[in-house]
């Protein structure tokens, strides 16, 4: 009975059952295997470097991002924008705004795109598969069934036909329209985990012990469910970055041109991309980078975290 | 089987209502709603009121809503406003279906084609310069926008060297009889050769440039399962049996890598899908990605809609006909 036992000592037991052994040599066997994986430390340092100039960026950029200082050498009609010149690394763009500029400062949105798209997945799908995974049942049938039907939509298309719904497409709506279609992935993820673990001898064995139902999911589900999805999220931030630049080209991405997003800059580029192909170079090589980045990262753990892979 | 073919149709029914009811909800939250998602920007007053009425607008939700299902179910999706305006949606849609249905089963093949044998080539060579690099190739492959990856090949091989057309389906000056709609094998059907030709190099560039998103993920898939596979005890005892390498790859090893290789190609149907999308706005190819991308610009939402929902049911049936085929060779799908 679950009110024999004193507090002190049921919180003992918890520790005992939840930060076992077990936990931390996993970790440290994850490590090992990650630490001599060149895919994972190709994928640390890009992901490093990109955040490192994300966060700087506004800072180090030369230039106003938004001021369009080369506008007298810019022409529409001659077709001609400002070249690389002292202080301006890479020239202006079709605007007459500094195009080194852009791309650094531009860094941090992308990165925001990335990052608050994945979290949105995260949390939603945490919820529902929490929800689902924790009660079972005719939650979990109504759940897994939305969750299904969300899943039969592309998520590009579900990420478009939520993008059209917004009258002035800006960051925020960009970064809904593309983390929203991530949730089922999420909460499929996180469900099957769940329901693997709630067999597990370790659930069994706090349940006899009396632990409560709550923290019997928040303490020793979660915490064992939650490596796999570490491993998508990582993979889901270089999507986000994709779709978000995939909804520019189609004309759905930001129009806040004081804010620049490499995505953005991309399906900008594009109505000048035949006599100005660097402005649809550099943020597409800069987009190229940082999601192989994220996805090397994502592969090493998958790896690493994989109990096939266990020695 | 039969168990659990009806279970899974029986599934794809419940999937298919809320489907339904998602794009009955998006639609009436579409900017400007229905009426305007219908008629646009500039009608006429006394036209927003005729539609209003039509639609029945001022009746309860949930008769709405059945309304809306029963046009649906008729194929009633109302004209066209700005991909072809004044032409019926479903008529914009099926002349524009065959381009797609080219485009795509083309890219399947070809990532198909190459990431099946590469797979098996980098299993085999595992840890070596051949594995290594086909890796980094595939991953490139995913990190490259399909979009970008187009251009870069309409570029080069089209605007700079010429040596492909840069844009749509079939040259101007070609007069070819039409039989199912699909260019290249009308050509082949009514033996006008050129005409065939012709379509298969417009068609190149966006097989190349789609065609990298089944590779990419057909290749990783093949090279797991064939690692998995060829440790396995029953390949240990087709070598000890004296078979040669051919039978083991060909009856033994590939055999079994790849079922998961099937179950991928359905999932893929919804990548390709919204690839067409970005590879037809590049290459000017009139199939139903381009409409698309021009119904979202000129806010023609009678064509959006019958596309998403068509896309998506395409996604749904596809995928359940995969795992019906996935059950018919493997009894274990069918237990659980």
């Amino acid at each position: 009975m679950a009110t024999t036992y004193s507090r002190a000592r049921k919180q003992r037991i918890d520790a005992l059952v939840s930060s076992g052994d077990e936990g931390t040599s996993l970790l440290r066997d994850a490590w090992s295997r990650l630490r001599v994986s060149p895919l994972f430390w190709v994928g640390a340092v890009i992901v490093g470097l990109f955040v490192v100039l994300a966060i700087i960026g506004p800072w180090i950029a030369p230039q106003d991002p938004g001021a369009q200082v080369l506008i007298g050498q810019t022409s529409r009609a001659r077709n001609a924008i400002a070249p690389s010149q002292p202080g301006f690394l890479l020239g202006g763009d079709t605007q007459g705004r500094d195009f080194f500029s852009r791309l650094v400062v531009g860094a941090r949105q992308t990165l925001l795109v990335g990052i608050i798209a994945t979290l949105i997945g995260l949390i939603g799908g945490l919820i529902i598969g929490l929800l689902a995974g924790a009660f079972g049942g005719w939650v979990d049938t109504v759940l897994m069934r939305i969750v299904d039907v969300m899943l039969s939509i592309p998520s590009l298309l579900l990420a478009i036909s939520i993008g059209v719904l917004f009258t002035n497409p800006n960051l925020t709506s960009v970064i809904i329209a593309v983390g929203i279609p991530q949730i089922p992935v999420f909460a499929r993820l996180l469900r099957g985990q769940m329901l693997a673990q709630r067999e597990s001898d370790h659930v069994l064995a706090a349940r006899s012990l009396g632990v409560k139902e709550t923290p019997i999911v928040l303490r020793h589900m979660l915490p064992n469910s939650i490596s796999p999805v570490i491993v998508q999220a990582t993979i889901v931030v270089a999507t986000s970055i994709l779709d978000a630049a995939a909804l520019s080209f189609l004309g759905l991405g930001s129009q806040d041109v004081s804010q620049p997003e490499w995505g953005a800059m991309l399906g900008e580029a594009q109505s000048s991309i035949d006599s100005h192909p660097q402005l649809a170079f550099w943020p597409a090589g800069a987009i190229i980078v940082v999601v192989l980045g994220f996805t090397l990262l994502g592969e090493a753990l998958r790896e690493a975290i994989d109990p096939k892979n266990r020695r | 089987m039969l168990r659990y073919t009806v279970r899974r149709l029986l599934q794809l029914v419940v999937v298919m209502i809320v489907l339904s009811f998602l794009l009955f909800i998006w639609l009436r939250n579409l900017p400007g709603g229905p009426v305007t998602a219908l008629l646009g920007d500039r009608a006429t007053p006394q036209k927003r009121a005729e539609l209003t009425a039509v639609l029945g607008l001022d009746q309860p939700i949930y008769v709405q809503y059945f309304k809306f299902v029963g046009r649906v179910l008729q194929g009633n999706f109302g004209q066209s406003t700005g991909v072809s305006p004044g032409t019926d949606a479903v008529d914009v849609f099926f002349t524009r279906f065959g381009a797609t249905i080219e485009l795509t089963v083309g890219a399947m093949i070809f990532g198909l084609a190459f990431g099946i044998p590469l797979g098996y080539m980098a299993a085999k060579r595992r840890g070596g310069v051949a594995d290594n690099s086909f890796i980094i190739v595939s991953l490139i492959g995913v990190a490259v926008p399909v979009f970008f990856l187009a251009f870069l090949l309409k570029y080069v091989f089209a605007v700079k060297w010429g040596w492909l057309p840069p844009s749509g389906r079939q040259s101007p000056g070609i007069d070819a009889t039409r039989v199912t709609g699909l260019f290249i094998l009308d050509g082949v059907l009514t033996r006008e050769w050129d005409a065939a030709w012709d379509s298969v190099k417009h068609l190149i560039l966006p097989w190349i440039a789609l065609g990298t998103i089944p590779f990419a993920v057909i290749f990783r898939i093949t090279r797991g399962s064939v690692l998995e596979v060829q440790g396995e005890d029953f390949v240990r005892t087709a070598e000890a049996k004296g078979l040669t390498s051919t039978t083991i790859r060909n009856r033994h090893i590939l055999r079994n890598a790849l079922l998961p290789v099937i179950t991928v190609t359905g999932l893929l149907t919804g990548l390709l899908l919204t690839g067409a999308v970005l590879t037809e706005t590049v290459f000017a190819y009139p199939g139903i990605g381009e409409a698309l991308k021009i119904g979202f610009q000129q806010k023609d939402y009678p064509v959006v809609q019958l596309i998403i929902l068509a896309a998506a049911a395409a996604f749904v049936v596809i995928n359940t006909v995969v795992d019906l085929a996935y059950a018919l060779v493997d009894p274990r799908i069918r237990a659980r």
